[in-house]
């Protein structure tokens, strides 16, 4: 990571943050190297110790999973398994890619139209509302509020089967707006950018705006919206992994393969294995590129992640 | 901010009597209305249709029976009152899973939460260096889906395709005895690194300033840990305690994907299986007696715990 992304590091100070929102950098040069030497060989030994073990804890299943996709089904069983033998990755692609029509393109697609179009709608909904909740005084607004933040308590898998309920009574189950739909809403999107809205936009700012004579509507989306940005990313990142994650609510709804997400398509070829042993490379190979856009994603929008999470729970 | 009544010109216009009331009545009228319901409304219309709703629906649905005339009549439902929940009362396999994951959650959840408090703790300690890389590293897992992770452990757990085949060959990860166990350390690897981050980014919040003291007294770094740090990510600590509560009353992916490992998960291994399966049958109705029992247990759990936390804190 480089420093060009993280310019607070050097120059965060808690009085210039709005409500904390934001941090202290980790290099704090003047206190981590004035500490330094009082700490005692022994625990800082002792540290590093307990931190590289669990770096090996972390990363060896997903380094195993990266080796395993570079091998054939033989040598999957007969050679060391932290280690590569012949290296077949692109043949093992290609093989996925070609395997029943390019299914599994499909399947990447579906979950890239599912995540990536569904957060940024819910992140536009949800930056309208808590502006809204935040800059306006009316009446009901504390009652919207308070609704929408016990939505933020009911976790996806809860309403899964009540969605199902719904949609078949409208006949829309096993399409893609089933599973669409319910993903733009995200309650903890409005929370986070009702908090973020009252700490970044100044009321006077909106005032001369208002005096300009540009509409509510116009100063939003052209002046209020870049103020409230590193929420808003953030708000997309957590909706991203939400909808990304979400099992329960296609596993319920969706019969037809070509509607599924690429997790719910894995879990399929999976649980058949026993009888398709060959899918086994696949789903090995698939699971490896599919989780490689989140880790993309996530390393690109690293310092907005945090940020919001402070936030979060700083409250 | 408007606060009418605190700033200088409220009082003054609110003494001078008439003119206070029709200003006050001027204030009270919603400035821009249009622009909030524009605002509020798209927000507003898909939270109703797609969490009030449906929670209704499912409800409703919890109330009805199917009747049929004969046995081999057309199926009718019609409504049968608290029937259903009379029915889940009686449930053994729903209430041995909802047993399940209890215990899973006593054991995993304080695990879990305790190595990201030790895992954040030691990276805003200056004991450790390449904070940067450990940051990465351990959060690397969280980008991982449930279903993926529980797969590739799912393999890892497996005796003869395992790089831990020493261990593999002797216990077997995926019986009845351990399969809960395994589970349960899927779920901790995926998750540390997000609660390490949240306490992390609490920690990072609070100024040094807070430790000038505790250094100046010579304090090391444990003891500023637990006197001031701990104390001071409490907040974060009940937070994340009280999702990973919710999280694990609702677990599905990493169980329901087990089972094409281990034929010790059953169908109805934790509720959410047990719903999936009941509405597969398909006995919805009973399914949605199911949803609402469990989203009700799932609130009274974290309230309890909210309260508990408290208490605690009033206490110390």
């Amino acid at each position: 990571m480089s420093t060009a992304i993280e310019p607070e590091a050097t120059s965060a100070s808690p009085a210039v943050n709005p409500r904390g929102i934001g941090r202290r950098g980790d290099a704090h040069p003047g206190a981590t190297r004035g500490r330094g030497p009082r700490e005692s060989l022994f625990s800082r030994t002792g540290a590093m110790i307990v931190m590289a073990v669990f770096t090996f804890y972390f990363l060896v299943p997903i380094w195993w999973l990266l080796v395993a996709s570079t091998k054939d089904r033989g040598q999957l069983f007969s050679t060391n398994p932290l280690w590569f033998a012949d290296f077949q990755l692109f043949e093992n692609i290609g093989a996925l890619f070609d395997y029943r029509n390019g299914v599994y393109l499909r399947w990447i697609l579906n979950s890239l139209l599912y995540a990536g179009l569904g957060a940024v709608v819910a992140t536009v909904l949800a930056a309208m509302c808590g502006y809204a909740l935040a800059k306006y005084r009316f009446p009901g607004r504390e009652t919207i509020f308070n609704v929408v933040l016990g939505g933020v308590l009911v976790p996806a898998t809860a309403l899964a089967l009540p969605l199902f309920l719904l949609f078949s009574r409208v006949q829309l189950t096993d399409t893609f707006w089933a599973v669409f739909l319910p993903s733009v809403v995200s309650p903890f999107g409005v929370y986070l950018s009702r908090v973020f809205a009252e700490a970044s936009v100044p009321d006077e700012l909106l005032e001369a705006s208002r005096l300009d004579g540009a509409g509510e509507l116009r100063t939003f989306f052209t002046v209020s919206i870049r103020l409230m940005f590193p929420a808003l990313v953030t708000v997309f990142l957590f909706q991203f992994v939400t909808i990304w994650n979400n099992f329960f609510l296609p596993l319920i709804m969706l019969r037809s393969e070509e509607l599924f997400p690429v997790t719910y398509g894995l879990y399929a070829w999976n649980s058949t294995i026993n009888q398709f042993p060959e899918l086994r490379t696949y789903v090995l190979v698939g699971s490896l590129l599919s989780i490689i856009p989140l880790i993309i994603t996530f390393l690109l929008l690293q310092r907005y992640w945090r940020t919001g999470l402070g936030s979060g729970s700083l409250k | 901010m408007t606060a009418p009544m605190t700033t200088p010109t409220g009082v003054r216009t609110a003494a001078r009597g008439g003119a206070g009331t029709t200003r006050t009545a001027r204030r009270r009228r919603v400035q821009h209305p249009w622009a909030i319901v524009a605002f509020v409304a798209p927000f507003a219309a898909m939270f109703a249709l797609f969490y009030l709703v449906p929670i209704g629906v499912a409800i409703w649905q919890s109330m009805l029976v199917v009747e049929r005339e004969g046995t081999y009549g057309a199926a009718t439902e019609v409504f049968g009152g608290f029937q259903q929940y009379a029915l889940v009362f009686q449930n053994e396999a729903f209430w041995s899973s909802v047993g399940r994951v209890l215990l899973f959650g006593v054991v995993q959840v304080p695990v879990m939460l305790g190595l990201a408090l030790l895992f954040a703790l030691l990276l805003d300690s200056p004991l450790v260096r390449g904070k940067k890389f450990f940051r990465l590293a351990f959060f690397a897992p969280y980008a991982v889906p449930g279903v993926i992770a529980a797969i590739m452990w799912g393999f890892l757990y497996s005796p003869n395709l395992s790089p831990f085949e020493a261990l593999t060959s002797r216990v077997d990860l995926l019986s009845a005895d351990f399969v809960l166990w395994a589970i349960a350390n899927v779920v901790t690897w995926v998750f540390v690194g997000y609660n390490m981050l949240i306490i992390y980014s609490t920690l990072l919040a609070i100024p040094q300033e807070v430790y000038e003291a505790a250094r100046i007294d010579g304090a090391g770094q444990a003891r500023i840990a637990w006197s001031i740090k701990i104390p001071l990510v409490r907040p974060a600590l009940v937070l994340t305690a009280v999702l990973s509560i919710i999280g694990t009353l609702q677990l599905l992916a990493e169980p329901q994907t087990f089972r094409s490992f281990s034929s010790a998960v059953t169908s109805t291994y934790t509720p959410n299986m047990t719903i999936y399966a009941t509405s597969a049958v398909p006995n919805v109705s009973l399914a949605a007696a199911f949803s609402v029992v469990l989203a009700l247990a799932t609130f009274i759990l974290s309230f309890a715990f909210l309260r508990f936390a408290r208490r605690k804190g009033v206490d110390a």
